[in-house]
């Protein structure tokens, strides 16, 4: 027994030497470690997804890359570790990521009581609806009396009762467990109206026997900011997640772009665009990391519009618009932070 | 007495060859399928159900099936797209696992399938030995080819292990039971051994650096959060079947003890780890085990995976057990005692053999379904076949081929677990357990 009591004792006194050890920055730790610890989805289409290469591509996942270009100037030193929805959290307070880049929602309850903190929004959804084109529907205000295939005991069912309510509509609930369920009843026919986030149609939409016979409708009934998450009470590392978002946005909106940046860096006269690119400024200093910082953000993975582009724009299967998640100055919400 | 030894070949004169009705194609189908009324109905409502059901999906898997080409463009979608699963097909094998360290996996599969070819072979004479091998060896060289990287190990704790392993030889080979110097031994041997599991311990914690380290480095390292596929799966599978069945005997056995501490501890855990699901069990180890941990110390997910798989596997291995050391007349155990054997000796050379043969189909359904089980590792993010399958499916290139990826992971768990069905029949047929 007094064996038992002084090897716990000395594991105690183990485990207190680690923690003080684990106490430092999440910046310096990273640098000392050489790569950033991201923690991602199991898959979701255009977010975070492994390739048939085996690589992470995504939104989500570029978020991640830029941290790394904007600290060691090398997109490739990120560690991704697929989380399921449940452990996502846990994850990001034990530790085992720095940040979390997983298509996470930004709520109160999450930002405050759960010991986190929200960057910033990299994307911003909302529930939709998707029907037929052959209904003629043109509005979600026509859907009165309509049956809608639902995911059920999610947000996205109350949202919906919320808003035929609001509406003074009625309509018939269809619901089902898992997503797959829900698509395959709309698919058969067994519902007019199919909702979920509109990324989530987009991506569900492919699924369909003739994914061209759908449309999705205009009205957005719900918010659901998307965005990195990083640990409470490390503001060095807050801060720096947060600007390199920024910076991906503000260079969008000065046109820089991965093409241009070099040429922009060599010849470019707003100032804006010197200081973003490190040329005025101690900008990359005041974050705890070089100069540097943006133009390798730029250069190696992209402004938001090439990001955007390349995961779920247009021209992407997902075919999704900007929409909210244009610039401010093409009348989206996409507002960066002046870099000064 | 010539006729006598001639084997009667004519016919009786009077015998009567059977009815046409009653032999060949027509026979068995009179027999068989049209005995009755009422079992020809259920003959045609079978046919008309396979009618329905084969070929629309013959027409789906192979005739309107896609075959060729690399993208999402090669699928018309009117059959199975196996174009998906083409170039998914290295990723659903390894996950994750970097392109150009395959390899290793491959060699590691070459090496089982290799030593256990040999175990296969009839009258191999170093048996035992592919055995020792197998048992003690490869997991260290496949621990070595699938992680990699550095390996450090210092010469004086491999020498107290190999010095614990040939202590512990000694004191247990019946070859040096009638020598002088064994009884010393055996009294020396606690201390001895508590000593080297200490040292193994804390050693190196103590003296603050390792002395006289050697260093391997072959390859790089791959992190267990890379690796995925099938691979995982069977890693899991292994080591949840590997540990579960040595540890489970030793809990049957502790359960059956008459010593009410080592009972009531076999006990309590059997019944913990059989009272919740195995869901639960992978949750807990990894989510809430790191919120206890102090921030910063992290053990490996997938080491913690395995943990659990393997105590819970080995739970529901001790219970099956169990059942056969109860079929073991009281007899044996008195025989073996008549003949001066002690515990140790009566359950390895009486008991537990003719015990296990009467369990292996019970054995052979506990590996199946945790076989089955290691899906649900997909909860804890790992990618397993299946998870990489769905992983695979979500991506937004392939979206629509979920189906494709069910039916093919599918295929690949029945063909594991069939063959292992079939392994243990054989077995069995083997051991003469049918009697």
């Amino acid at each position: 027994m007094r064996q038992l009591i002084r090897t716990l004792g000395i594991l105690t006194a183990l485990c207190v030497t680690v923690v003080a050890a684990a106490d430092a920055g999440t910046l310096d730790d990273v640098k000392k470690k050489g790569f950033v610890r991201c923690g991602v989805s199991q898959g979701l289409p255009g977010f975070s997804n492994p390739d048939a290469k085996g690589d992470w591509t995504g939104i989500d996942v570029d978020v991640c890359r830029a941290v790394a270009a904007a600290i060691f100037g090398e997109p490739g030193k990120v560690k991704y570790l697929p989380l399921s929805a449940k452990e996502r959290f846990t994850a990001l307070q034990s530790g085992e990521v720095d940040v979390l880049s997983r298509n996470t929602t930004w709520t109160l309850v999450r930002d405050t009581a759960l010991g986190l903190n929200f960057t910033g929004v990299t994307y911003y959804d909302g529930q939709g609806f998707m029907v037929p084109k052959k209904l003629n529907v043109r509005s979600a205000k026509q859907l009165n009396g309509a049956s809608v295939c639902v995911n059920i005991g999610t947000t996205t069912e109350l949202n919906l009762a919320d808003y035929f309510r609001a509406n003074r509509m009625t309509y018939k609930p269809v619901v089902y467990e898992k997503a797959d369920e829900v698509v395959g009843a709309y698919d058969a026919g067994r519902c007019d109206v199919y909702t979920t986030d509109r990324s989530g149609l987009a991506a569900q939409r492919l699924k369909m026997k003739n994914p061209d016979d759908h449309v999705v409708l205009p009205e957005i009934i719900s918010k659901e900011p998307l965005g990195p998450v990083v640990r409470h009470g490390d503001d060095q590392w807050f801060d720096l997640v947060k600007w390199v978002l920024y910076a991906m946005l503000e260079a969008e909106e000065y046109g820089v772009n991965s093409e241009n940046v070099d040429q922009m860096k060599a010849g470019s006269k707003d100032p804006v665009v010197k200081r973003l690119l490190g040329l005025e400024g101690d900008m990359g200093k005041n974050l705890g990391v070089g100069n540097e910082w943006a133009y390798n953000i730029v250069k190696k993975v992209g402004n938001y519009a090439e990001i955007y582009e390349r995961n779920v724009g247009p021209r992407t299967p997902l075919k999704l618009e900007r929409g909210a998640n244009a610039l401010w100055k093409n009348g989206g919400l996409q507002y960066p932070m002046p870099v000064r | 007495m010539a006729g006598r030894a001639q084997p009667v070949q004519q016919e009786h004169p009077l015998a009567l060859r059977p009815s046409a009705a009653t032999v060949g194609v027509v026979g068995w189908l009179r027999q068989k399928l049209f005995s009755s009324p009422l079992n020809a109905a259920l003959t045609f409502l079978a046919l008309y159900i396979l009618y329905l059901v084969i070929p629309p999906l013959v027409r789906w898997a192979f005739i309107d099936a896609d075959w060729v080409g690399s993208t999402r463009e090669a699928c018309r979608r009117e059959g199975a797209c196996w174009v998906f699963i083409r170039v998914w097909f290295e990723r659903l094998m390894y996950g994750l696992y970097p392109r150009e360290e395959i390899w290793r996996i491959n060699a590691g599969y070459g090496l089982l399938v290799g030593a256990g070819a040999l175990l296969v072979v009839p009258r191999f004479p170093w048996k035992h030995w592919v055995g020792v091998f197998l048992l003690v060896v490869y997991p260290v060289i496949a621990f070595y080819l699938f992680v990699g990287g550095s390996l450090t190990v210092s010469l004086v704790t491999l020498a107290v292990i190999l010095a614990l392993i040939g202590g512990t030889a000694v004191r247990l080979a019946p070859a040096f039971r009638d020598r002088a110097w064994i009884a010393g031994w055996r009294r020396a041997y606690p201390v001895f051994a508590l000593g080297a599991l200490a040292w193994l311990a804390l050693g190196e914690r103590l003296l603050g650096s390792a002395p006289l380290t050697v260093s391997v480095h072959l390859w790089p390292m791959v992190e267990t959060r890379l690796w995925g596929g099938l691979f995982l799966t069977l890693v899991i599978a292994a080591v949840g079947i590997v540990g579960s069945l040595p540890l489970g005997i030793l809990l049957a056995l502790g359960r059956r003890s008459e010593l009410p501490v080592v009972r009531g501890i076999c006990v309590a855990f059997i019944e913990v780890w059989r009272g919740v699901p195995l869901i639960t069990v992978l949750f807990m180890a990894s989510n809430m085990f790191p919120l206890f941990m102090p921030e910063g110390v992290n053990f490996d997910k997938l080491l913690r995976a395995l943990l659990g798989v393997t105590i819970f596997a080995s739970a529901y291995m001790a219970e099956v057990v169990r059942g056969g050391l109860q079929a073991i007349p009281k007899g044996q155990y008195e025989a073996a005692e008549a003949l001066g054997l002690g515990y140790w000796r009566t359950m390895g050379l009486v008991v537990l053999p003719q015990a296990l043969k009467i369990v292996i189909p019970g054995i052979v359904n506990n590996f199946i379904g945790l076989f089955k089980d290691t899906t649900l590792v997909l909860i804890i993010g790992l990618f397993d076949f299946l998870g990489m399958a769905q992983a695979a499916a979500s991506n937004a290139n392939w979206l629509g081929f979920a189906i494709e990826g069910y039916v093919f992971t599918g295929f690949g768990f029945w063909l594991f677990c069939f063959g292992m069905s079939r392994y243990s029949q054989h077995l069995e047929r083997a051991l003469h357990t049918g009697r």
